[in-house]
């Protein structure tokens, strides 16, 4: 059956890069005892895909990966995980994803983050109350560097909303293969729009989640999954 | 319970593999600091891959964490990039567990496990903010202990060491520690301390110790300076193997280290006697693990670090007695949990080809001899067991299974060697082709026809082997052999077939001076650190120029320790301590080469080489 398990990563853990994860988790399924399937072929590799890279210094409260696993319940599956991991890593949930579900990376349609001053650093002034102002311009082109050009990109359909309430920009922007929108790109865009220029490295980018869409509506990438 | 980093994020963001410096990983021990005695920082002086892949550590690390007074952390060298940081921002080194500074703790223990990483000492003992020499060092810093073995021949570090643990980990830390304790609650001076663990037995305490040199240079005498420290120090060895300790929970990296697998030790020493090889003097007698308690350990190692591949550890594992049934056992676990396993250091026979086509892909995967020399007259003079034939029906067997990719490995500038010898590289590999084409018919060569990989490194004399009286090459000879084994090779019939790679010549030098140097090297070392000298063990990392300029501008020359002949009444550096092989059986192996007379292993018959003093292993007939 295809499984899908959702986790944080925050913490020291921040600093492990994707391939690291994705080695650590193979560790895990092991160490955990889950009953995991492998690839047939000479050298067989667990059946294991994650929805989307996590950038170095990215905190997460929503990532995920789909697995194949041969026997098992949900709460097995991750109280045996919850039990291997490392500080800094925890297994939020654990879903049975129905036939026909697409696998985790192929379904994503946008993802959410907050993103605040990490310890240490605090808002620049006076840029918080704009947001509105921004959000009205009828476009938010910004100049993407490609391998070979500079091409031209429009920010603004791929916001999808974006706000400051708590001492943190939050935001919901497309994470689809075709308008993958950085957070700091957002922010450092405001900040042009605000006069001033943002340091982009004193702030601290948590992932919360992760959408699919679904009969025209945004949906959890956990929520089309069913306890099992 | 959450560790505040040592490092600053701006600082980590910056820098190659933060998880470098971090902690946190799978099987890392973290304690409550004020629950115990003793902090003891066990560093690894090189970069944390590299480290973190060694078994030495791992095996000490679970040993003190087990003692309920000890917290031990690890530490390696930071890269060059957070190194400069750390000068730049006045950050000190620190343990990774705790991210503590290690000038609080109170040991640093330092595994020497080549000479290159000479520079790296400093390097750690200076962002770690403990004065460099041992005479400098106040009440409160650590004591600096080395151990590993370079610890052979101490003497060109001696100036930064407070203590040298001579032979294995596992028998003298106990009471070290608890000497330390007592010394702590007594507040006594540190000299005190050091002069109670110096009649310990297995510490080599430097400062307690002076040498006197000879008009010519050589030693004169080397003597304690107090009456109550032993003259000379033997190594410390495991007496019951069997029962010896096993790291079943060893730390689990987040990032690809040079090995990313569970390593299992199956047995300690080697019978080989090859007389080039230092291990094999050092690590005597061989001691056999105890193949059910392998069998349990593999199993318990998978379990508790997830590892997908085993591998087995050993100076030569083919002469393990129980390999067949330790390797089957794998074989079957293994395939079940689908956990690879890899077979270093065997011999190439039946048995060891039907176990690799059973482990590991045939065509993707290479055949391994170590001949380590081109003719079989020289491969006597090194005592190197294994013959032409050998080799070639080695060969055969495994490009009638399919193989077809062959590596050798040679060196050059062996004691008495010829251009003969050197030529004899060229044939070797090419006689393999041969082999290759006789065996396998045209239609089978799928996969592309054969290619042998010749490798040579040169020739570095070490303490406690037969060759070290033996003078060391120049780097001049080293080049004009290394064009002589080319030659040999484009010669060839099939050199098409044939790739040859060669080591530089000017870090052997250095590593030879390191190797055999006395108390006079420990000056150019600090020099040459001061100049920049660091990470000499990397290719791009290591100023041949710094150094060369170092010795001049300090005096010391260089050939007095590599290319010099030595007397056979010479009193060497490193006589005052003894690994249990005697001088005097050295001796007469250094003789026997210069016959070409081989010696036999330690199963076929016992030569009488003194490591029976230890009344153990092979000496008492296990494992025969």
């Amino acid at each position: 059956m295809k499984v899908r398990i959702k986790f944080a990563k925050y913490g020291v853990m921040k600093y492990i890069g994707h391939l690291d994860i994705m080695r650590y988790f193979q560790k895990c399924m092991r160490k955990a005892d889950v009953d995991i399937a492998y690839s047939t072929g000479f050298s067989p590799h667990q059946i294991m895909s994650f929805a989307s890279p996590l950038g170095v210094g990215v905190e997460s409260r929503g990532e995920y990966f789909d697995i194949e696993l041969n026997s098992g319940n949900a709460e097995y599956v991750k109280e045996r995980l919850n039990a291997v991991m490392v500080p800094g890593m925890e297994i939020i949930s654990v879903v049975k994803l129905p036939d026909g579900v697409k696998n985790a990376m192929a379904s994503i349609a946008a993802a959410s983050y907050t993103v605040f001053p990490k310890d240490g650093y605090e808002h620049e002034n006076q840029c918080t109350d704009k947001i509105e102002d921004f959000l009205l311009q009828e476009s938010i082109v910004i100049t993407k560097q490609t391998k070979k050009n500079e091409i031209e990109f429009d920010l603004k359909p791929h916001i999808f909303s974006f706000e400051f309430d708590k001492e943190a920009y939050r935001m919901l922007v497309d994470a689809s293969s075709a308008g993958n929108i950085k957070p700091l790109a957002v922010i450092e865009e405001y900040g042009k729009f605000c006069g001033v220029d943002i340091s982009l490295d004193h702030y601290q980018i948590v992932r919360n989640e992760i959408f699919t869409e679904s009969e025209g509506k945004l949906m959890s990438l956990e929520s089309l999954g069913e306890d099992f | 319970m959450s560790i505040k980093l040592a490092l600053s994020d701006e600082i980590l963001m910056k820098v190659e593999k933060p998880a470098r410096y971090i902690g946190n990983e799978i099987n890392s021990v973290v304690k409550d600091k004020d629950s115990v005695d003793i902090r003891f920082a066990m560093c690894f002086p090189d970069v944390y891959e590299i480290g973190m892949s060694h078994i030495g550590i791992q095996i000490l690390y679970d040993m003190f964490n087990k003692y309920d007074d000890v917290w031990c952390e690890r530490v390696y060298s930071p890269w060059v990039d957070l190194d400069k940081i750390m000068r730049e921002q006045d950050i000190a080194l620190f343990g990774l567990e705790s991210q503590e500074p290690i000038k609080n703790f109170d040991f640093l223990g330092i595994t020497l496990q080549y000479e290159m990483c000479y520079t790296n000492i400093l390097q750690v003992l200076d962002l770690a903010k403990i004065p460099l020499m041992s005479k400098d060092r106040a009440e409160e810093d650590p004591i600096v202990i080395g151990g590993g073995p370079c610890s052979y021949n101490p003497e060109p570090i001696a100036d930064f060491f407070d203590i040298f643990y001579i032979g294995e980990g596992e028998t003298k830390y106990r009471e070290l520690l608890d000497i330390y304790k007592e010394h702590k609650k007594n507040k006594t001076s540190r000299m005190d301390f050091l002069v109670e663990a110096a009649k310990l037995g297995g510490m080599y305490v430097p400062c307690l110790y002076e040498t006197s040199y000879k008009q010519d240079g050589t030693i004169e005498s080397f003597e304690p300076i107090r009456d109550d420290i032993p003259r000379s120090i033997s190594k410390e060895v495991v007496i019951d193997m069997k029962s010896a300790d096993y790291p079943v929970t060893p730390v689990v990296p987040f990032i690809k280290c040079t090995q990313d697998r569970a390593v299992l030790e199956i047995q300690r020493g080697c019978i080989r006697g090859c007389r080039f090889c230092q291990a094999g003097q050092l690590y005597r007698p061989v001691r056999e693990r105890d193949v059910d308690d392998l069998k349990k350990k593999a199993m318990e190692i998978l379990a508790n670090t997830g590892h997908e591949e085993i591998s087995l550890s050993s100076l030569s594992s083919s002469d393990y007695s129980k390999l067949e049934e330790l390797t089957d056992y794998l074989i079957e676990e293994c395939s079940k949990k689908y956990v690879n396993i890899s077979l270093p250091s065997l011999r190439i026979d039946n048995y060891a080809l039907d176990a690799f086509g059973k482990v590991q892909d045939v065509k993707k995967s290479s055949l391994t001899f170590a001949p380590e020399a081109g003719s079989q007259r020289m491969r006597n003079v090194i005592n190197k067991g294994l013959t032409e034939e050998d080799i070639l029906n080695g060969s055969k067997m495994a490009f009638e299974r399919g193989w077809n990719k062959v590596k050798l490995y040679f060196m050059l500038g062996l004691p008495g060697e010829t251009k003969e010898d050197i030529e004899g590289i060229g044939d070797l590999c090419d006689k393999i082709a041969r082999v290759y084409f006789e065996t396998v018919p045209k239609e089978k060569r799928t996969g592309g026809p054969v290619q042998i990989t010749a490798s040579t490194s040169f020739f570095i004399p070490k303490p406690f082997t037969a060759f070290q009286w033996a003078p060391m090459n120049t780097k001049e000879d080293f080049l004009e052999k290394a064009y002589i084994t080319r030659t040999s090779i484009i010669n060839q019939l099939n050199q098409k077939r044939i790739k040859y790679n060669w080591h530089e010549a000017d870090v052997s030098v250095m590593e030879g001076v390191f190797a055999r140097g006395d108390r006079r090297i420990a000056p150019v070392i600090l020099e040459a650190y001061k100049r920049g000298c660091m990470y000499d063990a990397w290719n791009e990392y290591y100023h041949n120029d710094v150094w060369l300029q170092t010795f001049k501008d300090l005096g010391v020359d260089i050939d007095f320790y590599t290319t010099r002949s030595r007397e056979l009444d010479e009193i060497f550096p490193w006589d005052f301590l003894s690994c249990g092989v005697s001088k005097e059986w050295l001796k007469k192996e250094w003789l026997r080469s210069k016959e070409a007379e081989v010696t036999p292993n330690c199963k076929l018959k016992c030569n009488g080489c003194g490591a029976a003093i230890y009344g153990t292993g092979i000496c008492t007939g296990d494992g025969r």
